[in-house]
């Protein structure tokens, strides 16, 4: 790897890995928290490597949700990962070992990065050493938070709403970016509507609800256009 | 605590499912990748998903008592609120979990 890859990989990171460093020490108080041996915190950070999705499964897993929920459950809210794909400039890594890790590790964060910037401008070295360090921060972070709360025995209660407060952040980014009112809308109205009718299942039935809303909707809008034309 | 099998089993669960999503799109055929309906999920799930996830996050909270919207309400508004105006992800966090911690005081359940 040249000097100037490692140097812009760490330049990258520079805007979200203390974020992500900090993410993480909550991410292992909660697992130690949540009454999981230490080690978890590593575990989970190493092989899913999901942040959001890591919150959520341990909370799921702490309740003893079956694994085809579980199963569900991954699909759905990682389900926005495989649209990541269409547009991360993976064709500038040129190793297959690099092209490997840079699919394993396509989170929000690396997407966010590498799609914000000139595919032309970016060398597969920087993109893949971006994502090593990403994943160095979020482990090393909750490994640090869950060692930290095994050892001072620390809780915090108000720490549980670091959880919510994320997808909070998400939710507000994506809605701006999504530039239109009436997606968010109806997703708000599907969340209703399942927490009315299914509140045991509500996640799940909003989810497919969601889905069909705006499959129907793109029905209409292509009609629409082909109408006109 | 859950027996260590069943971790096992949610981590390697998880994280097949979560690889197979990440690959999925460079599976895809050209054709299916350029479709107007992949775009239109493409920029309109990842909002909706993410609401839902807030929704079904508060929804676990008990709303019998008069203020108890509140305490948790307040603290979302904050975090959107501060996010909209900085673009921090990692201060709208920290404000919206220190509007949280007050709450819980001011507000004990």
């Amino acid at each position: 790897m040249r000097q100037v890859d490692l140097r812009d990989a760490l330049r990258d990171v520079a805007a979200v890995g203390p974020g992500m460093g900090v993410l993480g020490t909550s991410f292992g108080l909660l697992v130690v928290g949540s009454g999981l041996d230490w080690w978890w915190a590593p575990v989970f950070s190493v092989v899913v490597f999901a942040g959001s999705l890591e919150f959520l499964l341990v909370a799921l897993a702490v309740a003893g949700t079956p694994l085809a929920a579980i199963a569900v459950t991954t699909l759905l809210v990682n389900g926005r990962h495989a649209f990541y794909g269409l547009s991360f400039p993976l064709n500038r890594i040129r190793t297959r070992a690099g092209r490997v890790y840079g699919v394993l590790a396509l989170t929000d964060e690396a997407y966010a990065l590498y799609t914000a910037r000139p595919a032309a401008s970016l060398s597969g070295p920087r993109i893949v050493t971006g994502q090593a360090l990403m994943q160095a921060c979020w482990v090393v972070g909750g490994t640090t938070g869950a060692l930290a709360g095994s050892g001072f025995g620390l809780h915090v209660p108000a720490l549980e709403f670091v959880f919510t407060a994320l997808f909070v952040v998400l939710a507000t980014e994506a809605t701006v970016a999504g530039r239109e009112a009436t997606g968010p809308l109806l997703a708000v109205a599907c969340a209703l509507v399942a927490q009315l009718v299914a509140p045991g299942e509500m996640l799940l039935v909003a989810m497919g609800l969601f889905v069909a809303a705006l499959l129907v909707r793109h029905r209409f809008s292509s009609s629409r256009e082909a109408a006109r034309a | 605590m859950p027996d260590t099998g069943y971790l096992i089993a949610v981590v390697a669960v998880a994280a097949a499912i979560t690889v197979a999503l990440r690959a999925a799109p460079f599976a895809m055929t050209a054709t299916l990748r350029s479709s107007a309906l992949v775009a239109d999920l493409g920029r309109h799930l990842p909002a909706g998903i993410m609401i839902l996830l807030v929704v079904h996050l508060l929804g676990d909270v008990p709303l019998d008592g008069p203020l108890v919207g509140v305490r948790e309400l307040a603290p979302v508004a904050v975090t959107v609120a501060v996010h909209l105006w900085r673009r921090n992800a990692l201060l709208s966090m920290a404000t919206g979990t220190a509007s949280y911690a007050v709450a819980l005081a001011l507000l004990p359940g």
